[in-house]
C-alpha cells in the first residue's frame, strides 16, 4: 500500500468525474451574461443581464413558460387530488382484489411507458378531440403519473400507525377531522416529495406536447427551447442561453429546497 | 388486535362504499390513460390505419402485414441494433457502473467535495431535457465546443462528434444523463448493508475488490437487478436522443423511440407504428416482469 499513490489517483479520478459532469454545464453558467455568446464557454468579460432583458421583450418565451406553468399546476393538482385518496384507501382498507390491483398498477405502468406509449396517447387523444388543447396534455402526463406516485403515497401512508387515526375517532373527531387533522399533516412530506417530482417531470417533458400540441403559441418551454435551435437559419445563441437559464433556475430551486426539508428517500420496490 | 378489530380499524374512517369512491376517480384515469390505449394500440397494429384520407374513415383488417413489413424493413432492424447499443452502453455500461462506482466512493466520506460532486451528478439528472440536449450540442460542437478546446492542447480536437461519432455522443450523453438515479439507488444499498459485513471482512485483510465480490455485490443483489431493469426500461423507451441528434446523421441514432414517430406521426402511417409500440410494448413486458419478480423474490 502506498498512500500517497492511492491519493493522487484518487483525487485524479475524482476531478475526472468532477469534469465531466461539469464542463458541459459551463456554457450554461457564463453564456447567458455574455454580450455575444458562441457555443464555446468561455468567461463574459465584462458580464452583462442584456440578454435577459431581450428576453423579457419577448412575448412568446414568456408565454411559453406560462404555459409550462399551467401544465405543472395542471397535472401536479390532478395526481395529488385523485391519487393521495387512492393511496389512503389502498393502504388502510383490505378489499378483495387490492393486491391484484396493486401489481396491475406496478405491472401496466411500467409497461406504457414514455416512447411506447406515444402512439397511444396519441390515437386517443385524438379521438377524445383533445389534440391542441392543454387538457388533453395534462390528461395524459397524469394518466401515467398516477400509478406510481399512488405507489409512494400508498407507502407514506403505510408507515403512518393506523392507531392516530383510531385515537382521534376515540375523542369523536368526524371522518373528516381526523383525515384533515390526523392524516393529512403526517402524510404532507409524502405529498410534497410527489409535487416535485412531478414538476420535474412535467417542467421537462418535451415528448407529450410536441405530440400533442400544433399551435406554436401553445407551447410549453420545452418545446419552444427545441424550436430555437432546431428552425433554420443561425440559432440565436444570446436569447437561447438566457432562456435556457431562466427555464432551468425555478425546477432546479424546487428540487434543492425540497429535498433539503424532506429529503428524496427510495420507497416502493425499490427500497424501504 | 383481533381480527374483527382490525377489519372494523380500516372501515372505521372511510366505510367500503366510500372507499370505492376514493379509489374510483384514479382507477378511471389510469384505465382511461394507459390499459384503454395500450388495449387500442395492439388492435390497430392489425390494420392499415392512416391519420388522413380512406385509411383513417375506413381501415381496413390487414392480419399480420405491419409486422412482416417490420422484419422486412432494413431501417427497423437498423433501429433495433441502434437502441440495444443505446441501453447497453449508456444504461448499462454507462449509468450503473459509474453510479455504482460514485456511490461506493462516496459511502463513508463527508467532504465538501463530495457534496459538490453530488450536486453535480443530480443537476445533471434535474435540468429539463431540451436544455440538456442543447448544452450537450454547444459542448461538442466541432470547430467551438468546449471539449474540443479541451483536447485540442493535446493536439486532438477536430472530430466533429455528433457526425463522426454519433451513436458514441448519444450513448455518453445519456450516461451523464441519468447516472444520478443509479448513484442514489446504490447509494440507499449500501447504506442498508449493516457495518460490521465490511468490518470483518476488512480485519480478515480482504483486498477493495474481495470485498466488492464476496460481500458488497452479493448482499446488493436485489438492488443491483431492480436498478439494472429499471434503467434499462426507462433508456429503452427514451426520446432523448432525437433532441440532440434528431435520429440522424441518416439514421446512425434513430432509436426505436424515434423511428416510432417518424412512421406514425410525421408519416402518419399509424397502423404500421402501432405494430412497432406493440413490439416494443411487449419488450417493455418482459423487462418489467423480470424487475416485478427480482422485487418479490427480494421481500
Amino acid at each position: 500500500m502506498k498512500p500517497f499513490v492511492h491519493r493522487v489517483l484518487f483525487a485524479g479520478s475524482a476531478s475526472l468525474v468532477g469534469a465531466f459532469f461539469a464542463l458541459p454545464m459551463l456554457w450554461l453558467v457564463f453564456a447567458p451574461f455574455d454580450e455575444s455568446p458562441s457555443l464555446s464557454a468561455a468567461v463574459p468579460r465584462p458580464p452583462t443581464l442584456s440578454n435577459f432583458g431581450d428576453l423579457f421583450d419577448n412575448p412568446q418565451v414568456l408565454r411559453s413558460l406560462g404555459n409550462s406553468l399551467l401544465l405543472v399546476g395542471g397535472v401536479v393538482g390532478l395526481v395529488l387530488i385523485v391519487g393521495a385518496p387512492a393511496a389512503y384507501v389502498l393502504s388502510r382498507i383490505r378489499f378483495p382484489g387490492r393486491n391484484l390491483f396493486l401489481y396491475m398498477l406496478l405491472l401496466l405502468s411500467s409497461v406504457i411507458t414514455g416512447a411506447a406509449a406515444i402512439v397511444p396517447l396519441y390515437l386517443l387523444i385524438f379521438g377524445l378531440n383533445l389534440i391542441d388543447s392543454f387538457s388533453g396534455v395534462t390528461l395524459a402526463l397524469a394518466g401515467g403519473m398516477l400509478p406510481a406516485s399512488i405507489f409512494i403515497l400508498k407507502d407514506f401512508t403505510d408507515s403512518i400507525p393506523r392507531s392516530y387515526e383510531e385515537s382521534a375517532r376515540v375523542f369523536g373527531a368526524s371522518t373528516f377531522q381526523a383525515l384533515r387533522d390526523v392524516v393529512f399533516p403526517v402524510v404532507r412530506p409524502g405529498l410534497a416529495v410527489i409535487a416535485v417530482w412531478t414538476a420535474v417531470q412535467v417542467w421537462g417533458n418535451f415528448l407529450v406536447p410536441f405530440i400533442l400540441l400544433r399551435t406554436p403559441d401553445k407551447s410549453p418551454a420545452a418545446v419552444l427551447m427545441y424550436s430555437f435551435y432546431t428552425e433554420g437559419g443561425q440559432p440565436n445563441l444570446r436569447l437561447i442561453s438566457a432562456f435556457s437559464l431562466l427555464y432551468t433556475v425555478p425546477i432546479l430551486v424546487l428540487y434543492i429546497f425540497v429535498n433539503r426539508r424532506y429529503g428524496f428517500r427510495f420507497h416502493g420496490g425499490i427500497k424501504r | 388486535m383481533s381480527k374483527a378489530r382490525r377489519r372494523n380499524a380500516g372501515g372505521d374512517l372511510v366505510g367500503s362504499g366510500g372507499a370505492g369512491a376514493l379509489v374510483l376517480p384514479a382507477a378511471a384515469v389510469i384505465t382511461v390513460f394507459l390499459v384503454v390505449p395500450a388495449l387500442w394500440t395492439l388492435y390497430l397494429g392489425l390494420t392499415d390505419r392512416r391519420l388522413t384520407g380512406i385509411e383513417a374513415a375506413d381501415p381496413q383488417f390487414v392480419g399480420l402485414e405491419n409486422y412482416r413489413n417490420a422484419l422486412d424493413d432494413s431501417s427497423f432492424w437498423n433501429s433495433l441494433k441502434v437502441t440495444a447499443a443505446f441501453v447497453f452502453g449508456s444504461a448499462i455500461i454507462g449509468q450503473a457502473v459509474l453510479g455504482f462506482m460514485l456511490a461506493w466512493t462516496f459511502r463513508n466520506w463527508q467532504s465538501w467535495v463530495r457534496r459538490a460532486l453530488e450536486l453535480l451528478v443530480v443537476v445533471a439528472w434535474i435540468v429539463p431535457g431540451s436544455v440538456v440536449a442543447f448544452l450537450w450540442i454547444a459542448f461538442l460542437d466541432g470547430e467551438s465546443g468546449t471539449l474540443n478546446a479541451i483536447l485540442g492542447v493535446f493536439g486532438l480536437g477536430d472530430t466533429e462528434w455528433l457526425l463522426d461519432r454519433p451513436l458514441l455522443s448519444i450513448i455518453v450523453f445519456n450516461t451523464w444523463r441519468g447516472t444520478a438515479f443509479s448513484m442514489l439507488l446504490f447509494g440507499a444499498a449500501l447504506n442498508s448493508l449493516p457495518p460490521s459485513y465490511l468490518e470483518t471482512s476488512q480485519l480478515a485483510g480482504a483486498s477493495v475488490r474481495q470485498q466488492l465480490t464476496g460481500v458488497v455485490l452479493p448482499s446488493i443483489k436485489g438492488y443491483i437487478l431492480t436498478n439494472l431493469l429499471l434503467i434499462s426500461l426507462w433508456t429503452f423507451n427514451d426520446f432523448g436522443p432525437f433532441l440532440l441528434t434528431g435520429g440522424g446523421p441518416g439514421d446512425a441514432t434513430e432509436v426505436l423511440p424515434v423511428y416510432i414517430y417518424r412512421e406514425a406521426i410525421r408519416f402518419s402511417e399509424i397502423g404500421y407504428g402501432a405494430a412497432i409500440s406493440a413490439i416494443m410494448l411487449v419488450i417493455n413486458l418482459i423487462i418489467a416482469l423480470g424487475y416485478l419478480r427480482a422485487g418479490r423474490s427480494r421481500a
